[in-house]
């Protein structure tokens, strides 16, 4: 896996690989991850009629009573298939009874604003049935670009471990567990938070143009006071994730971080100034997505354009399963 | 590891010491996922232990199968958070009455390999980031003396035991310094249906009950620290330290 290093200040950039990285950070720095674990959030339904659908989780409701998440509702299809070239589905209005994989039901309790594919179903079953009934009927999101569909193994970082995330924190491939234990030996601080990182795409223009949507998130005390410590020290915080910089900057956005759940619904881009978070590890991400926006609150365009020019020329993959940026002081 | 409020995952959890283990876990306060093939058995253990005012979830997996491993993780994750501890306690004799080696078709051998040393390989590398990530955890799997002692006939079960010894040794050395620490613990013969299965004629009075032992089980966890990580350890050996 390569690594593209770019230097905010004064636009610089190296290439590299990820052995590098312990190269890149200082005694003292920290490095935050999302351990959120990928869930299989593609799930084939029907219908009330019986029409065959796609549900895809968008996010889970944090609230008590019956899980409750948001789906994005496909027409029939396969995963070859381009999610904008999709048939629409049918309307499934509030009341809607919908069936998952032959045994679990759910019903459609209010649809979004921003379109009406975006539904809140909720689920006839408790977690104890639920959870492995997701797993056993849904399988993960899958990428049109890619040559063999995913498995659910491929789609896990190496320390993931609550089923909060829809499609992979990817940018946590690079970080193996015997690289995060030399990180350590060399006196970089690691520490974690959980981010339900939510779909990429879904095909629906008035949708596609409000990603991300809003997704929960929840910072443990004990990163709060890492995140502390890294400053008194003149360390940096790294965000390993565009998720984990959305997850730190919402947790911060009264100006002090606090630990805690909490639904981030911040849009950061270049006329964002990130409070918590001083760098940050992520993949390639072409211009015109919001990862990209993002990107610009960490470095300027004009310093952003030359850097994803070079890696494209120098034959750098993007997308989830390709090369790693790293920008950092 | 004190284990009131712990997340501890243990396969097998059914029947025997898997299932005394599980009872022991939740009556010291742990939150436990029991997993093992769907049964009745399994629903009774779990039901069981929330009559007795403990927690605890079934997940229904088969250890031997690769595609169950992640959803087990993940149910577990879901259900009791990041898990702190497994008990890698599952496993299968393969053909009965067992037989020698000549007689053990390779598919059989391969098939106990899957569940005995490939399931606790898969679902420790499922387990181990976030211990790794909270620098602790607990890792134990349960082996038996045939994994040491060479017995006829116990060709496919012993290879099983003495490979799956041999990973977490290793594991150990490699987890070092990140604070999660491997144990194989062998529990000694027990009155359990296994035991029954390989044995049928052998006297059931002078073999050990799972509740004795799962409660030794549980003491051994309880005290990990005092142990070397990546011991192999007989438990009617072994010594609880004196508490003060």
């Amino acid at each position: 896996m390569r690594l593209l290093s770019l230097s905010p200040r004064t636009g610089a950039f190296s290439d590299g690989t990820v052995a590098d990285l312990p190269q890149h950070l200082r005694r003292g720095d920290l490095l935050v991850l999302n351990d959120a674990a990928t869930l299989p959030a593609s799930l084939p339904a029907r219908g009330p009629d019986g029409q065959e659908i796609e549900l895809r989780l968008a996010g889970q409701e944090d609230a008590p009573g019956p899980p409750s998440f948001w789906a994005v509702v496909f027409g029939p299809g396969g995963w070859r298939e381009r999610t904008e070239d999709r048939p629409a589905p049918p309307a499934l209005p509030v009341g809607t009874w919908i069936t998952i994989g032959g045994d679990l039901r759910a019903e459609v309790r209010a649809l979004s604003s921003l379109s009406p594919r975006l539904v809140l179903l909720r689920f006839a079953a408790a977690d104890d049935a639920l959870w492995p009934a997701l797993y056993r009927h849904g399988r993960p999101v899958q990428y049109s670009y890619l040559r063999e569909p995913l498995a659910l193994w491929d789609v896990q970082t190496p320390f993931h471990a609550r089923p909060w995330a829809m499609e992979m924190p990817s940018a946590g491939r690079a970080l193996t567990l015997p690289r995060l234990e030399e990180l350590r030996g060399r006196g970089v601080s690691l520490a974690w938070l959980t981010h339900a990182a939510g779909l990429s795409s879904t095909g629906d223009a008035a949708l596609d143009a409000a990603l991300p949507l809003p997704e929960r998130y929840e910072v443990p005390e004990a990163t709060v006071e890492a995140v502390a410590r890294a400053r008194a020290a003149g360390g940096r915080v790294v965000a390993v994730g565009t998720t984990v910089v959305r997850a730190l900057e919402s947790a911060a956005q009264d100006g002090r971080l606090r630990a805690g759940r909490g639904l981030a619904t911040l849009r950061i881009d270049g006329g964002f100034r990130p409070r918590v978070v001083d760098g940050l590890l992520t993949g390639l991400h072409e211009d015109g997505t919001s990862h990209f926006e993002l990107l610009k609150a960490f470095a300027p365009a004009a310093f952003l354009e030359p850097a994803l020019r070079h890696a494209a020329e120098a034959g750098y993959l993007g997308h989830e399963f390709g090369d790693a940026l790293l920008i950092h002081e | 590891m004190e284990l009131a409020g712990r997340a501890v995952l243990v396969t097998g959890g059914s029947r025997g010491l898997g299932a005394e283990t599980a009872r022991v876990l939740a009556g010291r306060g742990a939150r436990v996922v029991v997993a093992a093939r769907p049964s009745a058995d399994l629903t009774a253990v779990v039901e069981s232990i929330r009559r007795g005012g403990g927690t605890a979830h079934a997940v229904a997996a088969d250890l031997g199968r690769k595609e169950d491993i992640v959803p087990l993780a993940g149910t577990a994750a879901a259900l009791v958070g990041p898990l702190d501890a497994v008990v890698h306690n599952a496993s299968t004799l393969g053909p009965l009455p067992l037989r020698a080696l000549a007689d053990t078709a390779c598919e059989d051998l391969a098939a106990v390999l899957e569940v005995n040393l490939l399931g606790p390989f898969r679902l420790t590398k499922e387990l181990l980031g976030p211990m790794v990530l909270r620098q602790g955890g607990l890792v134990v799997a349960v082996t038996s003396d045939a994994g040491t002692v060479p017995y006829e006939g116990w060709g496919a079960y012993g290879v099983s035991k003495a490979a799956l010894d041999h990973l977490m040794r290793i594991w150990a050395q490699e987890l070092g310094a990140s604070g999660v620490r491997v144990l194989s613990v062998d529990p000694g013969e027990m009155d359990t249906a296994m035991h029954a299965q390989a044995m049928p004629e052998a006297p059931r009075s002078a073999l050990a009950h799972p509740r004795d032992v799962a409660l030794r089980l549980v003491a051994l966890m309880e005290a990990a620290d005092t142990v070397p990580s990546g011991a192999r350890v007989v438990l009617d050996q072994w010594q609880a330290p004196v508490l003060r």
